[in-house]
């Protein structure tokens, strides 16, 4: 390991634990240091110079593709014909680690400042800033990992300070039961992940991810195992990222602080999902992939459906987390893997940033969600309102915003995909979230800022919010432009981003590749030459017919998103700010549709009908089973014994206690007799002992 | 004198030894005078230890045995004189015959 | 008789005459000198038969360590004016009884053995080898030794501190 290398690696250590400092200072003195937290910010910030730091020495100087650091934490020793028990763990960096790391850190340190002001007098701040620093830090330690093993104890981790900051009013009883519902959601997820980590263990026999993909291509693993250890712990990755089945719990964590909201429920926990695909990505095989892409659009559609009909700001904009973070995971299902990583962090970016947005408005609002009490805004908070702006047309993939950039690459690999495997379904659904998505954010843009205030009261109350909260918007907005990722506001295939996150190899047997890739590898044999050439936008090595197939859809792909984001845009206008369409009459006409949307598709009631009621009709009829069959075999056990016991009890009474009495009166008629030899005094016990030396010694004498 | 000293000579010493601590263990009523008695009973043992280690094939280990003898009285002693103590504080007495507690 | 019988029945009869003076002297001092001399005595009979190192032990641990903790006994419990000893004229008779019979028995024994040869081996020093049993094959019980020192200390300790929570 070089210099450079060793110091990369103890900074992420130090990144990776001020934050648990920070949660260790304020959980054990937060009452007694004054303005703890600004240490707690400070510390964040300077973990974010760091990260920074580390990032741009990465990616831009550093050629090697991961920095590795890994200890043995366990040697139980091997046996012969067993290979032994092992378990190594470490951290690593390259480069989507270093750019997450940025990320987590940028957002963390954001929400941190915006909570100076927006969490200002609440019961528990200094519980609210330590539970922060301990998200910080779980989600760095998901980060940095090397390993399965490290992962999934991070993993628990943020679930557990997800459950404690949706829950940080817990005083109400929604933000409870939100956040025992988040917690248990994850935790049907988080067995598939076990599951599928244990198959990889007990098959390959370590943790660490490079062990594993080292283990996949020697062969060990391979065939439908293969295909289910991918999936199963895709199951990870559908619990943590929301993904359909198991989306419901993310528009229920909006109970929690509007901070932590963008902080975890948007920017950074949800998205580990999509990392931990991203992480395992060479171990994947195409049949595991496909599913991925499945989950992945159904999730995006149905929440972008969903998100329409929704009132409350903050629940239209946690759809709307679902709906992306569906795009994300369609993105990697579909091999896009660049394409996928590329929309996480700037989704990171905007989405925080119309979380905090919404907080703003929310602040001003005095605690108001919904949308129909609001209106007119634009006025009375600009600055809110042209960041928010921003945020929007990046969500919708207008050209000059990061949005565009991330969300182009997606489809158009979506649309090769289809091109290419016949799967048409994954590009259609994938355009028309893009309709719906322009649609629902400039409906809620409408409904907030534009037109007449509907409340009247709060809005002259309502005024721009504080420095402490605006500054962050005003930096993730920025960070919104597409500069910040490559200079070519079109095409990102020549920025540095997409430059430097280049798709892993792929470990798995050729024939559960995607043929493009098995193909790849023959040409990759052909032509060694062209290998490492990072060329394009999916981020292929050398031409094959993905990229092939890339590069003759891209402008196709490319008007086709801009026209259906433009006309998403326009329609919402048309509905809800000139009001050419009757939205009232709208919906009364397509009332089974709106119902239907409004009520979330029916999954939280389709959920408790089924899992719920079922779990509960299962242990009422344990109950029942209990109540009667066991009660019924011990009461009968106990009868059957009492009347024996009375048996043997009169037994008892006479014969054995005829005898025991009777030994007793003789050992009595012996201990009075003997008692006489028990002087109590240990010099008469010698002699007689020594006496019987004596005599024992002349009796065996004679033998 | 034609009796050569040898093995016997010591055992004899050493048996005429234990006897006596016997006596004073058994006859002897204060419970130091009685320690003092078992000391002799030690001594006497290791005596034959040590001279089995010169004359039969015991090796060097009577030795060692006896010196493992030796640390055993001395942690008997230090036991034994903290009892003595405790029970000349509780009951004002050293005399065994008088602690007899259990008896009652 | 050469001078190694002489020196040897000069030291036995020393150590025999102070035993008898540990067992029947009424004076408890006188007791506790008596025993002094008796293990003086031993050690004496330990450089007899070539036991270098157990006669400095004898000498440091004995006279220097259990004697002098006997002294504190005699002198934590004994008042001054109550130096003489009881003796229970009732043990008297089956105690001479019993040692005279076991004395007799081990004297008989004794003499009546046929006892292999022996060849005597010159003198060697005797540290050495004994250190060095001690670290390899007695290794066990010199720990097993070294912990129940330190129990018994710490119970000896325990057990004679004055437990005034009791009394109050």
């Amino acid at each position: 390991m070089s210099p450079i290398d060793s110091t990369l690696i103890h900074l992420a250590f130090a990144v990776l634990l001020l934050p648990l400092a920070g949660f260790t200072l304020l959980i054990f003195f937060g009452k007694r240091i004054p303005r703890q937290d600004l240490i707690e910010t400070g510390i964040l910030f300077v973990a974010l110079a760091i990260s920074i730091y580390i990032m741009v020495q990465k990616v831009f100087f550093i050629a090697e593709p991961r920095i590795d650091f890994t200890f043995r934490w366990l040697d139980l020793g091997a046996l012969i014909g067993h290979p032994g028990f092992t378990i190594d763990l470490g951290i690593a960096i390259d480069n989507i680690t270093a750019i997450m790391l940025v990320v987590v850190t940028l957002i963390s340190s954001l929400v941190h400042l915006f909570s100076l002001a927006y969490m200002e007098g609440d019961v528990r701040y200094s519980r609210y800033y330590a539970y922060l620093g301990f998200f910080s830090f779980s989600m760095l330690g998901i980060v940095l990992s090397n390993n399965f093993l490290m992962m999934y104890a991070f993993w628990e981790l943020v679930g557990i300070s997800s459950y404690l900051l949706i829950g940080h009013w817990y005083e109400k009883k929604s933000a409870s039961d939100a956040g025992k519902k988040a917690f248990i959601v994850n935790r049907i997820g988080d067995v598939g992940f076990f599951i599928g980590i244990m198959i990889v263990f007990t098959q390959l026999h370590t943790f660490l991810f490079s062990g594993v993909f080292a283990g996949i291509a020697e062969g060990h693993l391979s065939g439908p195992l293969l295909t289910a250890a991918g999936i199963l712990i895709f199951c990870g990755a559908v619990g943590k990222s929301a993904q359909f089945p198991l989306h419901v719990w993310l528009p229920d964590a909006m109970e929690g602080p509007t901070p932590v909201s963008a902080l975890i429920h948007a920017a950074t926990m949800v998205a580990a999902g999509v990392y931990l695909i991203a992480r395992v990505f060479p171990m994947l095989t195409a049949d595991a992939l496909t599913v991925i892409a499945y989950i992945g659009a159904i999730t995006a559609f149905i929440s972008a459906t969903i998100a329409i009909a929704q009132n409350d700001i903050k629940k239209v904009l946690a759809y709307s987390t679902v709906s992306q973070l569906g795009y994300m995971v369609m993105a990697l299902g579909v091999d896009a893997y660049s394409a996928g990583f590329f929309h996480l962090v700037t989704h990171a970016a905007f989405k925080a940033g119309l979380f905090l947005g919404s907080g703003s408005v929310i602040y001003a609002m005095h605690h108001e969600q919904d949308m129909r009490q609001m209106g007119g805004l634009r006025k009375k908070m600009p600055i809110t309102y042209w960041t928010f702006v921003v945020f929007s047309l990046s969500i919708s993939g207008i050209p000059l915003t990061s949005g565009f950039l991330s969300k182009d690459s997606i489809l158009g690999g979506s649309l090769a995909y289809g091109m290419l495997t016949g799967n048409y379904l994954i590009p259609i659904i994938g355009y028309s979230v893009v309709f719906l998505t322009a649609m629902y954010m400039f409906r809620l843009i409408i409904m907030t800022f534009h037109g007449e205030p509907r409340d009247v009261h709060k809005y002259e109350h309502a005024k721009e919010s504080p420095k402490v909260m605006t500054i962050p918007l005003i930096v993730l907005a920025s960070l919104s432009i597409f500069v910040f990722y490559s200079f070519n506001p079109l095409n990102p295939e020549k920025g540095w981003f997409l430059e430097s996150v280049t798709k892993p190899e792929s470990v798995v047997p050729g024939y559960q590749k995607y043929s493009w890739d098995f193909l790849q590898v023959k040409l990759v044999e052909k032509h060694p030459g062209e290998t490492g050439v990072t060329n394009s936008g999916e981020t292929f090595v050398t031409t094959n017919a993905y990229q092939m197939e890339l590069e003759r859809i891209h402008y196709t792909g490319l008007f086709l998103s801009l026209a259906l984001a433009l006309l998403g845009i326009f329609t919402a206008f048309l509905i809800y700010d000139w009001k050419k369409i009757d939205a009232e009459k709208l919906k009364q006409r397509v009332k089974p549709i709106h119902t239907f949307l409004y009520n979330k598709w029916y999954f939280d009631e389709l959920y408790g009908a089924t899992a719920v009621a079922g779990t509960l009709l299962l242990s009422k009829s344990f109950a029942w089973f209990d109540a009667h069959v066991i009660d019924g075999i011990v009461n009968g056990a106990a009868t059957l014994i009492r009347l024996w016991s009375r048996l043997s009890g009169s037994f008892d009474h006479y014969v054995v206690d005829g005898l025991v009495n009777f030994s007793a009166w003789f050992t009595g008629l012996l201990g009075r007799g003997l008692r006489k030899v028990q002087t109590g005094r240990v010099q008469t016990y010698i002699v007689f002992a020594l006496l019987g030396v004596i005599v024992i010694f002349y009796v065996f004498k004679q033998f | 004198m034609a009796v050569h000293i040898g093995l016997t000579q010591f055992l004899v010493v050493s048996a005429i030894l234990f006897s006596l601590g016997l006596y004073g263990v058994i006859t002897r009523k204060n419970a130091i005078m009685v320690l003092m008695g078992i000391e002799l009973i030690l001594n006497a043992a290791n005596i034959n230890f040590v001279a089995f280690t010169r004359y039969g094939a015991m090796n060097i280990s009577g030795q060692v045995v006896a010196v493992f003898v030796i640390i055993l009285a001395a942690a008997e002693a230090a036991v034994l004189l903290a009892i003595v103590l405790n029970i000349f504080q509780q009951l004002n007495t050293v005399n065994v015959d008088e602690v007899d507690n259990l008896k009652n | 008789m050469n001078w190694y019988d002489i020196t040897f029945y000069v030291f036995a009869i020393l150590t025999v005459v102070s035993a008898v003076g540990v067992v029947f002297s009424r004076n408890i001092v006188y007791a506790a000198f008596s025993l002094l001399f008796a293990f003086f005595g031993v050690a004496a009979l330990y450089v007899l038969l070539s036991a270098d190192f157990l006669a400095i032990t004898q000498i440091l641990l004995y006279v220097g360590g259990i004697l002098v903790l006997i002294v504190f006994g005699v002198m934590l419990t004994t008042r001054a004016q109550k130096v003489e000893v009881k003796r229970g004229i009732l043990s008297v008779v089956p105690a001479v009884l019993i040692a005279g019979i076991i004395a007799g028995t081990l004297v008989g024994v004794l003499t009546t053995t046929k006892w292999p040869a022996a060849n005597l081996s010159p003198y060697e020093e005797t540290a050495r080898p004994i250190g060095a049993l001690l670290m390899t094959n007695f290794v066990l019980p010199f720990e097993l030794a070294s912990i129940l020192l330190l129990v018994a200390l710490i119970g000896a300790v325990i057990i004679a501190r004055r437990e005034k929570a009791r009394r109050a």
